[in-house]
């Protein structure tokens, strides 16, 4: 009843192609935007904040990335947690060497590096398809975690292999509360999440579509698929690569190249097909369902009073898990951002059918 | 009939000796015609006669062995697909090749994406430059939606709609790049008559209004007759006629390679 679109007529193309067309959802958006940047950080405790939020925010940032390059490029990629690696570890090589660079700017190197390190793992994408792709992706996964591990000067000589984030100092700005990490974890993914959308919804956006529909239509309509599929792979790279980096700097702290690896990869590749492939707002849905599952399962099994084991725990969220992406890939396969949009279709017309 | 209300200008598109093959496969023998302004150019002949091969040299899908193709006075052995986009020639496919998951608005935006030069940033920031050049984009697209009578249709996802209306939007996308030479294969495969009125209709508008040289292939002879300026005959991958509809309509090759001759 409340959520109504009669009466607002668009005047101009520019309305019509607004990302909230209908009022209700930008004052919605609006609210939303609010609590996550104040009520949020006021009101949310430290465990909230550092071990759910701000991961939370982190893997959608990599979940939008790799929704560019799978869902709305159509190209398979098993790489993403290689690309966040590349992004991780750009930003603390540049930290340690230049000090006195300001954060951002060090994010935004980062992910520059992850986009040549992706645009070069994107060119047998011009040659094979599908399935194969993904394997040669998967071959981009193995290589980036071995040359970090192999090669010490990445690490910058550190014994163990692993990194350990060098504290941000941003304008005078020490981030360093959990709250203030998701501040700037949260400002980073909005910012990013909304130039996500502008590219998706233009025409680079539409030539990804069209390489994803039907390769030799759009050629011949003279989209050039090398130029269009190593910008999916390079622009998609850059949003993993500044996932990674934030990963390191804003949760783990302490990275070594494992913690990038393959499973990172099929976690968030799971996140977008679960979440919705070709869509922004399915990343977040996708990563959302990801972080909190395991947290829901865990608190429902206390709360049902049973004395579990934490073996017994971790082995029934592989199961909850697996089954519910054998579901959601036969039931629904565009996701969790199809069934939002599903449920606001019926919503216009709620309570009345006409 | 027609021709005598339009002027049939000089020559667009001249295809001179071509000849194709896929291994041991001759599709296309020595084949020569041309495509002059403002004409609807049908090529006809039985299954496997070279049609579409043809179509796929003149907009470069296929790079011929033989031959030269000389488009707007500018000879070549072969076309490249972006080039042959780039210089103006738009075409449709015989099995409907449409961007299945995006709307009929998006799949005919798609058709202008070479005319669309704002880059990565200015894409990035949404506002300024990129919005007024989608917006002006769009204003032709519309007309196009207005012109094809497709304004229903507009957000709807491309893989909803039914056979004929998906070879409108097809046509739609190819219009929407403003060919000077619009290649059609088969436009109206599987339609009902009045689909294919309709279709006629449109194909007709498109060449009188917009000026656009045609080049199509279609099996519906009522059709091709009725539409076509001039007619080009292939047969095995050889072209054993041209000239008007009466005239191809008479020839007793033509007429022998559809029915069969007895030996």
């Amino acid at each position: 009843m409340l959520y109504r679109d009669s009466g607002q007529f668009k005047s101009t193309y520019e309305d019509d192609r607004a990302i909230f067309p209908i009022a209700q959802d930008r004052y919605a958006m609006l609210a939303l935007l609010a609590v996550a940047f104040v009520a949020v950080p006021i009101l949310g405790n430290d465990y909230w904040l550092r071990s759910i939020f701000t991961p939370f925010l982190i893997y959608s940032l990599a979940a939008i990335g790799l929704n560019i390059l799978t869902g709305y490029a159509g190209q398979v990629s098993l790489g993403a947690g290689g690309f966040m690696a590349v992004g991780a570890f750009s930003v603390y090589n540049l930290l340690v060497r230049v000090p006195e660079i300001n954060f951002i700017l060090a994010l935004v190197f980062g992910g520059l590096v992850a986009a040549a390190v992706g645009a070069l793992f994107g060119i047998p994408s011009l040659r094979i398809k599908g399935l194969y792709l993904m394997v040669a992706t998967l071959a981009a996964q193995f290589f980036i975690e071995w040359s970090f591990t192999k090669f010490p000067w990445f690490t910058n000589y550190a014994p163990s292999g692993v990194i350990s984030a060098t504290p941000i100092d941003m304008f005078g700005w020490k981030v360093e509360e959990s709250w203030e990490r998701y501040v700037l974890a949260l400002a980073v993914v909005t910012a990013m999440a909304l130039v996500a959308k502008n590219l998706v919804r233009g025409s680079i956006g539409r030539s990804w579509m069209a390489i994803r529909d039907m390769d030799v239509a759009a050629e011949i309509i003279g989209i050039q698929p090398m130029q269009t599929k190593l910008l999916a792979f390079a622009v998609s790279s850059f949003y993993c690569g500044v996932a990674g980096a934030l990963w390191a700097y804003l949760y783990l702290g302490t990275v070594e190249p494992v913690a990038f690896g393959i499973n990172t990869s099929f976690q968030i590749l799971f996140m977008i097909i679960i979440g919705g492939l070709g869509s922004i707002l399915g990343s977040f849905l996708g990563a959302g369902f990801i972080i909190l599952l395991p947290i829901f399962i865990n608190i429902a099994g206390t709360g049902l009073g049973l004395n579990l084991s934490t073996a017994f725990i971790s082995h029934m969220e592989f199961i909850i898990f697996g089954s519910l992406i054998i579901l959601f890939l036969i039931v629904e396969p565009h996701g969790l951002a199809r069934l939002w949009q599903i449920a606001k279709e019926k919503l216009r017309l709620w309570p009345f059918p006409y | 009939m027609q021709s005598s209300r339009k002027a049939i200008g000089e020559t667009l598109l001249k295809v001179e000796n071509v000849t194709l093959s896929f291994g041991a496969v001759k599709a296309i023998q020595d084949v020569s015609f041309e495509i002059r302004r403002h004409e609807i150019l049908a090529i006809i002949g039985p299954n496997g006669a070279g049609k579409t091969s043809m179509l796929n040299v003149i907009n470069g899908a296929y790079h011929p062995q033989h031959g030269i193709i000389t488009f707007k006075g500018q000879p070549r052995h072969d076309m490249d697909k972006h080039e042959a986009a780039a210089m103006g020639i738009a075409r449709t496919f015989q099995n409907v090749a449409l961007f299945k998951g995006m709307s009929t608005l998006d799949n005919i935006l798609t058709g202008r994406n070479l005319k669309m030069k704002r880059g990565l940033f200015a894409q990035m920031l949404y506002f300024g430059p990129a919005l007024d050049e989608e917006v002006e984009h769009r204003r032709k697209v519309e007309d196009i939606i207005d012109f094809l009578e497709i304004n229903a249709i507009r957000k709807t996802p491309v893989g909803r709609l039914p056979y004929g209306l998906q070879k409108r939007v097809e046509l739609g996308r190819a219009l929407a790049a403003e060919p000077d030479l619009l290649l059609l294969d088969e436009p109206m495969a599987g339609m009902n008559v009045e689909e294919k009125e309709d279709m006629c209709r449109f194909i007709l508008d498109v060449n009188e209004e917009f000026g656009t040289t045609i080049a199509l292939i279609e099996h519906d002879m009522g059709v091709v007759m009725d539409i076509s300026d001039r007619v080009v005959v292939l047969d095995y991958g050889r072209k054993i006629a041209e000239g008007t509809p009466n005239e191809v309509r008479r020839n007793q090759t033509v007429i022998d390679a559809y029915l069969g001759v007895s030996h």
